[in-house]
């Protein structure tokens, strides 16, 4: 005979404000089979767990429900207090009567009637529970970086400096990152690439990093701590290991023009290129959408004639490897609005209107400009600049309604470098607000203003447009009694959105990853979870999350890495063990399965396997269907497919499911 | 087909010559406009900076008459009345309170499903299908379309495909035969209802307009509002004393450049009746061969 406890939870007024819960606790006390029933002010406290505890020891519970928030919240929570009573943690249901009833109806005898009923199906369930035990899987000690920026490379440093191995994989033919085009960091001004490249040179080279670069994540499937994953190598046309990085064959490409991504198109490249001098790995790849070869039909062929080790083959193919990893780290980086986004800046037709990274490009010592200030059109130094803060960011009718947060401090950068070198130049900055808010921020954004001499108007920027050779700036001073301000300039600089990368949304659906409505991942939690995911053992790190500057990037990353590390810490992990199990019987049966297999076609997870019952003499008796509990994922599929109800899911088997209905329609 | 037409206070007055254009082009494409009965103000720029209320009462009445008389669609050839009544629409289908206020306001009941269409919408919609069997001549000069603020915003009412960069006046003009200028005041402010308090600010930022079209090569501008066409084309001789020359530039409605097109004559389209000459707009227009 079953005596279940029924506990009702205040969570202090959350529930207690609408449902009457003094009344739950006694209609529940006289229903069928249920020995004890309670409300509480917050059960998931420490008295309120030690009333659990106590009450299944006097009055010898073989079940409980906690009637309270969801079980995502706290299931867990009171699982525990189940087993410190010591009765199996799965005889604790949980029936959620805040989010469910409390915080979505007004205070009223239906909505009392409702967390009643709730309470009820879930008695009925706990009926049937059996004790179950959690599932022990192996974890493989791998983990894959996916992203080859900073937050990836300082994520796959600490994986790897923790003894574990890592496979990074990298898009572009360099790893670096948007890092690597930056000219000097704020709020110090050290030079960007000066610090970035012996980390780059650190991954190519540590014992423990396996780096693929030029390639991308095809297929995820599996589950912590065994995912595997399936990377597209693209095909390079150019063999790695012969390769010795003489780059004979990029000076001779007789394809010089193809804007250069690394220098924002400022900048040309060849069709077999590396994207810049200081690349890891420093090896060309040939650029297939470009290369005379591949777009003319085997014409050309020049910088295979000219290669020393003979390393260019056109004949590659993009390859596919498998590899079995046990946390994934997400490091897939942002990308920029381009000026052509702004109709009234001129739709990026004004070659002198550039986006803050070509700004970038050109004070860099590595740009197309030498690191000298030159505006693209016509090579001079522009006497006059003018910063767009916010280009669309904070903006909702862009559909940008986010603060792109690098913004404001890039742009106070850059206003510094432009009068650094140019120091009878003048720089103007336009603002919405000042957003300094990090270590030695403000007093950077301070210096440019106080020391630097550059010019912050607090408004927006209307439009611009270009007349004799000059750019009219049209904006307004809130600050100046809210005067129309119009500024000619030589050159304009707009701090454009932060916006998730193209490929952002297909990830994530690769990797059953959320996202949010512009395509940036989501964190577990906003607060206490910040760099895991909904999905267990992968982890965010950088600006794929959301917009974030380097130290943010390198925190989040270092703390993925220690969520990657402690997941590694033990060899087997343990798993919740609601998945999928084929019955058993006694023999001469052995299974109600007939081995039709169904459920193998179905199974999304390839859990299910084909298992042959033999006698002892190895002889056939019949074929049945397995699950292999480490795979099962609990979906139930399988159990919608079933023709005879051979299998089903503990802890939500089909008798309990029933239970539940009938308990409702029998009220 | 019936479509409703709500001709404002500028129609019947200040710019009678867009109503009479407008009626010229319709009729040559063989297109009726039923007047709604007994319409009246919209409030235009008053009303909503006195009382709210007021502002989508006013429109809402006329709405609830064009739907007594049974029209689903009105043609508002006037800016600011297409923005007052769009404006009403929106805060009378979207929220039932203000319904039911109005309601009783105007002792009328209304649902506000009357589709309301701009003079660009009008045009795409009901004259382009069959305005080239009735094109005869090319405008042949370089226009100017100047939209101005309220066909651009606010966003709620905004019916252009690029608010900052509209192109559907552009389009009517190379249909004309125009060359339509690429120019950076297409949406600027004209000065709108300062007109009279502040002619001074008219004068400045108008004289910004007409400067940057000229500047440009531009032989006309062409405007779709009669609040933009009385700043742009009356107020020139503040316009003058602000810029310190003359500017001689014509200011056209969009359906007196689009009739000028299809032949009919310029007394018909009320080109006469602008205070800078159009005569040399008209003799650009020169007779298709075919």
């Amino acid at each position: 005979m079953a005596r279940i406890g029924v506990f009702i939870c205040h969570c202090g007024e959350n529930i207690s404000a609408t449902v009457d819960v003094a009344k739950v606790a006694e209609k529940a006390g006289k229903l069928s089979g249920v020995a004890f029933s309670v409300d509480y002010k917050y059960m998931c406290s420490d008295p309120g767990q030690t009333l659990i505890i106590e009450s299944i020891k006097k009055y010898k519970l073989t079940g409980i429900v906690v009637a309270a928030c969801s079980p995502r919240m706290h299931e867990g929570t009171f699982r525990k207090a189940a087993e410190k009573a010591g009765i199996n943690p799965y005889l604790c249901e949980m029936a959620n009567v805040r989010e469910q009833v409390s915080w979505v109806h007004p205070k009223s005898d239906a909505t009392t009637q409702k967390a009643l009923d709730i309470v009820r199906t879930l008695v009925e369930k706990v009926k049937k529970n059996v004790a179950l035990f959690p599932i022990k899987v192996p974890v493989t000690k791998t983990a894959l970086v996916i992203g080859g920026g900073i937050a990836g490379i300082q994520a796959a440093l600490d994986i790897a400096n923790a003894g574990h191995q890592v496979i990074m994989v990298e898009k572009k033919p360099s790893i670096g990152g948007h890092m690597s085009q930056l000219s000097e960091t704020f709020p110090t001004l050290d030079c960007s690439q000066c610090i970035l490249t012996p980390r780059m040179v650190e991954v190519a080279q540590h014992p423990n990093i396996t780096l693929h670069t030029y390639a991308e994540v095809e297929s995820v499937s599996g589950f912590v701590g065994n995912f595997d994953v399936k990377i597209r190598m693209k095909a390079k046309s150019v063999d790695m290991k012969i390769c010795t990085g003489c780059g004979a064959c990029s000076q001779k490409c007789p394809t010089k023009k193809i804007p250069d991504e690394f220098n924002e198109g400022m900048g040309f490249r060849t069709a077999i290129y590396s994207p810049f001098p200081q690349a890891v790995p420093n090896k060309p790849v040939i650029d297939r959408d470009h290369c005379t070869w591949f777009t003319k039909g085997g014409k050309c062929g020049l910088c295979k004639k000219i290669c020393p080790t003979g390393a260019i083959d056109y004949e590659t193919q993009d390859e596919f490897i498998d590899v079995r990893v046990g946390a994934i780290i997400t490091a897939t980086g942002f990308d920029l609005k381009h000026a052509d986004f702004f109709p009234e800046y001129g739709y990026g037709q004004f070659k002198d209107v550039i986006d803050g990274m070509q700004f970038e490009r050109l004070a860099s010592a590595s740009g197309p400009t030498a690191g000298e200030i030159r505006r693209p059109s016509d090579g001079k130094v522009p006497e006059k600049i003018v910063f767009v803060a916010c280009a669309g960011s904070r903006d909702k009718s862009k559909g940008i309604e986010y603060c792109s947060k690098i913004c404001c401090m890039y742009t106070a950068k850059h206003a510094m470098l432009y009068k650094h070198k140019n120091h009878e130049g003048k720089a103007y900055v336009f603002y919405m607000d000042i957003r300094a808010a990090g270590k030695n921020y403000d007093e950077f954004v301070r210096r440019a203003i106080e020391d630097d001499d550059v010019n912050y108007i607090r408004g927006r920027v209307s439009r611009i447009y270009e007349k004799n050779g000059k750019l009219i700036v049209k904006g307004v001073d809130t600050l100046m009694n809210s005067e129309p301000v119009e500024i000619e300039a030589d050159m304009v600089v707009l701090a454009t959105a932060v916006v998730a990368n193209i490929g952002a949304e297909s990830l994530a659906q690769k990797l059953h990853i959320s996202y949010d409505q512009h395509h940036f991942f989501s964190e577990a939690h906003p607060k206490l979870k910040p760099v895991e995911t909904n999905t267990a053992g992968i982890m965010l790190a950088g600006a794929c999350q959301s917009a974030k500057d380097i130290p943010e990037s390198v925190s989040q990353a270092s703390a993925s890495a220690s969520k990657a590390i402690g997941l590694f810490s033990s060899s087997e992990m343990t798993r919740e063990p609601i998945v999928a199990v084929v019955n058993r019987q006694a023999p001469p049966n052995f299974t109600s399965c007939t081995g039709c297999l169904l459920c193998m076609e179905v199974c999304p997870y390839h859990a299910i396997e084909k298992e042959e019952i033999k006698d002892r003499g190895g002889n056939l008796i019949k074929v049945a269907a397995r699950v292999n509990a480490g795979l099962c994922q609990g979906c139930g599929t399988c159990v919608a497919m079933c023709r005879n109800k051979s299998i089903d899911i503990q802890g939500f088997s089909n008798d309990q499911m029933m239970s539940e209905v009938m308990a409702l329609l029998n009220a | 087909m019936r479509i409703g037409f709500y001709p404002g206070c500028s129609l019947e007055g200040s710019s009678k010559e867009y109503n009479d254009s407008l009626f010229a082009v319709a009729e040559k494409c063989g297109i009726t406009l039923e007047e709604i009965i007994d319409w009246n103000c919209c409030g235009a720029s008053a009303a909503h900076n006195l009382n709210h209320d007021l502002a989508i009462a006013l429109p809402a009445r006329s709405l609830a008459l064009a739907e007594k008389q049974g029209l689903t669609e009105i043609v508002v050839p006037c800016a600011a009345c297409y923005s007052r009544m769009a404006t009403s629409k929106n805060e009378i289908s979207s929220n039932v309170t203000m319904k039911q206020k109005i309601e009783n306001y105007i002792d009328l009941k209304l649902t506000a499903d009357v589709k309301i269409l701009t003079v660009f919408e009008f045009l795409q919609k009901y004259i382009f299908p069959v305005v080239d069997e009735h094109i005869v001549s090319k405008l042949n000069q370089k226009a100017a379309c100047y939209y101005g603020c309220l066909y651009s915003r606010p966003k709620e009412t905004a019916t252009l495909e690029q608010t900052e960069n509209p192109m559907e006046m552009d389009e009517v003009l190379v249909k004309a035969g125009a060359t339509p200028i690429e120019w950076a005041f297409k949406t600027e402010c004209c000065g709108a209802g300062l007109s009279v308090s502040r002619t001074d600010i008219v004068a400045k930022l108008s004289g910004k307009i007409l400067q940057d079209a000229v500047d440009r090569g531009a032989e006309s501008i062409v405007v779709a509002c009669p609040m933009c066409h009385m700043n742009l084309d009356m107020r020139r001789p503040e316009i003058k004393k602000q810029l310190n020359k003359d500017i001689n530039i014509p200011v056209l409605f969009i359906t007196q450049a689009l009739g000028l097109s299809m032949g009919i004559p310029a007394e018909k389209l009320g080109l006469n009746k602008h205070y800078v000459p159009t005569d040399k707009v008209v003799n650009c227009v020169v007779k298709m061969e075919n």
